[in-house]
């Protein structure tokens, strides 16, 4: 089959690898008729994760339909010929933590649980195509995909509803909405929300479904602005003015916004001093991490708000204003995104007609062409928001 | 009642011929040290401590080396079911990756193969040396053993019945020579490491009813050097499950 291989930094290659096949009696394989490229893709593509290796099937934003399952698949739950859209995180459903739904912390998905101990303490659950670190796992940017506790991850779709609408059910539009959930949004709140992309465009729609009165987006990117305000959103473009702290301050009458969301995380931009220092330390590989969105959201975020971090990080952040942080008494939610709890819900505000999520999409392209479009997705050339691939067709 | 009792294991390694290279780096090493420290020069200090050194070695050399691992996991089923898996010890393969068979003989005896490098097949029997009903079972090789090796394992209830905290420990004493190298280079190098990650395993097993894995997986082209680090990875991960009709995971769990 064909499958898009990350070779190493600024370097993906579509490989010809033999098909998947089931290793463990709760596997399932998936023909995966839709695959996108994530903003969390661009971290591996631009080397910033660690524990990659070369030849990693990468991708993590799939669906398509079952045609094998295992010997413990219980048929009642997911069968050949099912179509699925299947989450970035796998979960066993068993532990304490899956069983308080707390599934992007499954304790048995990850193979190399031992490797995120090291970094992090304890490990959270495997993800598809997201280093070995986060398990390893073959990704979906491929024509096959194996999906491991498949009784549990992939959510049915029914016929009639195309791909395009239902495909970023897989990470991007729950994402976006545990970010505004963990704003703690109250009537008449006022929400930030750091970078436009793809996660924060279904932020500031959910922010809304959730009660904000106020929803204020920061870029730079003017296809990404005019998107933000389609969905409601009042736009700074943080490149035309001196602060975006102070101009969140006086927009929101000296008190600031609510809640401030980090849709950005890693690979922030700025212009401070903590900002270059970041980027001379990152390019040293010192850090991995530039936090300046994440100090950014605590020097604005009004006393005793609230910070949602859906943007991802990796290890370690110098510079953060902790004495902030502490004594206008913040509170901080975040982390990988709890799929199953969101995926249905969501589906059924798409059957409802409440949303249509294929606003974001840009490009449709035959997966041959992913090396490209890693770049162009990267560099936003050619008006680029969402690049979504078909792994059948072939590039005219 | 589970004190760590390092029993004295008699080596196979106390016959004279075995004894000589020890007695030669003793011997020499100390002779070099005293020669050393009586030239009163900076040479002498080097050569002083080259001899210590040397000395030291032949002390270890050739003598038995004790290993002791302990390990606990908060595994999410009843601490009847972790134990009563773990009592079947057919299962134990399933979760210890080095072992690759368990045969039971009788109540008490069990015979416990593991493939060491080259093919080579390292045999021994244990026998139940304590056990209590859903609480902890003890094993040890028997007396003349080719290998001496003990273990215990504890199920006791977690707090706010969260489930099992299983508790492990394991004891073994490997031999100089070729064999002892032969056991070392299995069990030797990481025993912490080695046990946690099969408890790891009996956790995901219990959980889940599957380790998770990798192991066989597509991926595309890799240069040798990547390869050959990714082997030596992927050979920690090895692909078992148990089977269908002995499924730990108990329907009620399931969601």
């Amino acid at each position: 089959m064909k499958a898009v291989c990350w070779m190493g930094t600024h370097e993906m290659r579509v490989e010809n690898v033999p098909d998947p096949t089931i290793l463990n009696p709760r596997d399932a394989i998936v023909r995966i008729t839709s695959t996108a490229i994530c903003g969390s893709d661009l971290h591996l593509y631009n080397g910033y994760m660690p524990t990659m290796e070369q030849g990693d099937i990468v991708g993590h934003e799939f669906m398509g339909e079952v045609v094998e399952v295992g010997s413990r698949v219980d048929r009642d739950k997911l069968k050949v010929g099912d179509r699925v859209v299947v989450p970035f995180t796998i979960a066993c459903g068993n532990c304490f933590f899956c069983q308080r739904q707390l599934w992007s912390l499954c304790d048995n998905t990850n193979p190399n649980a031992w490797i995120a101990e090291k970094m992090m303490g304890y490990t959270p659950s495997g993800l598809f195509g997201y280093t070995h670190m986060m398990g390893g796992y073959a990704g979906g940017q491929a024509q096959y995909a194996r999906v491991p506790c498949a009784d549990v991850g992939p959510l049915k779709i029914p016929p009639g509803i195309p791909d395009e609408k239902v495909l970023f059910l897989s990470d991007i539009f729950p994402t976006g909405y545990m970010g505004a959930v963990n704003c703690d949004i109250q009537k008449g709140d006022t929400v930030a929300i750091w970078g436009c992309g793809p996660v924060a465009q279904f932020a500031i729609r959910s922010a809304f479904m959730l009660g904000a009165e106020r929803v204020i987006a920061i870029d730079c990117v003017p296809e990404r602005l005019e998107l933000a305000q389609k969905g409601g959103a009042e736009t700074i473009n943080f490149k035309e003015v001196d602060s975006v702290v102070e101009a969140l301050r006086d927009t929101t009458g000296n008190r600031g916004p609510d809640s401030c969301m980090d849709a950005v995380g890693l690979e922030a931009s700025g212009h401070s001093l903590f900002f270059l220092i970041d980027r001379a330390k990152q390019a040293l590989r010192i850090n991995m991490d530039r936090p300046e969105v994440l100090r950014q959201c605590v020097m604005a975020c009004r006393k005793g708000g609230t910070v949602s971090i859906p943007g991802v990080y990796a290890g370690f952040a110098d510079n953060i204003p902790i004495g902030a942080l502490m004594n206008k008494a913040l509170n901080i939610k975040t982390g990988q995104t709890h799929m199953m709890r969101y995926m249905r819900p969501l589906l059924e505000r798409i059957e409802r007609g409440e949303i249509d999520p294929s606003f974001v999409i840009s490009h449709h392209v035959p997966i041959d062409r992913a090396p490209e479009m890693y770049r162009v997705f990267r560099d936003k050339l050619d008006h680029c928001t969402k690049v979504v691939m078909d792994p059948w067709a072939t590039a005219a | 009642m589970l004190s760590e009792s390092v029993a004295s294991f008699p080596t196979d390694h106390n016959s004279f011929s075995a004894k000589i290279p020890k007695l030669a780096l003793l011997a020499g090493g100390s002779a070099l040290a005293a020669y050393g420290i009586a030239r009163h020069s900076k040479t002498g200090i080097g050569l002083a401590a080259v001899g210590s050194l040397m000395a030291v070695e032949g002390t270890r050399l050739g003598s038995t080396k004790h290993f002791q691992a302990r390990s606990s996991f908060a595994i999410n089923c009843a601490p009847g079911d972790a134990y009563r898996y773990w009592r079947k010890f057919e299962n134990l393969p399933s979760f210890m990756s080095h072992l690759s068979s368990v045969r039971v003989i009788d109540d008490r005896r069990s015979e416990w193969t593991v493939m060491g490098p080259l093919a080579a097949k390292i045999q021994w029997t244990a026998e139940i040396a304590d056990e209590q009903q859903d609480e902890l079972i003890a094993w040890r090789s028997t007396p003349g053993a080719l290998f001496q090796f003990s273990g215990w394992v504890e199920f006791r209830p977690d707090t706010g019945g969260r489930g099992a905290v299983v508790t492990a420990s394991m004891t073994y004493s490997i031999p100089g020579g070729a064999l002892g190298k032969t056991i070392a280079s299995i069990f030797g190098k990481h025993p912490e490491f080695l046990l946690r990650e099969d408890l790891r395993k009996f956790k995901a097993l219990m959980e889940s009813g599957e380790v998770p894995t990798t192991a066989g997986q597509s991926h595309g082209k890799r240069s040798k050097l990547v390869s050959a680090f990714h082997a030596v990875r992927s050979k920690q991960q090895k692909t078992v499950h148990c089977p269908l009709a002995e499924s730990p995971m108990t329907e009620s769990r399931a969601l």
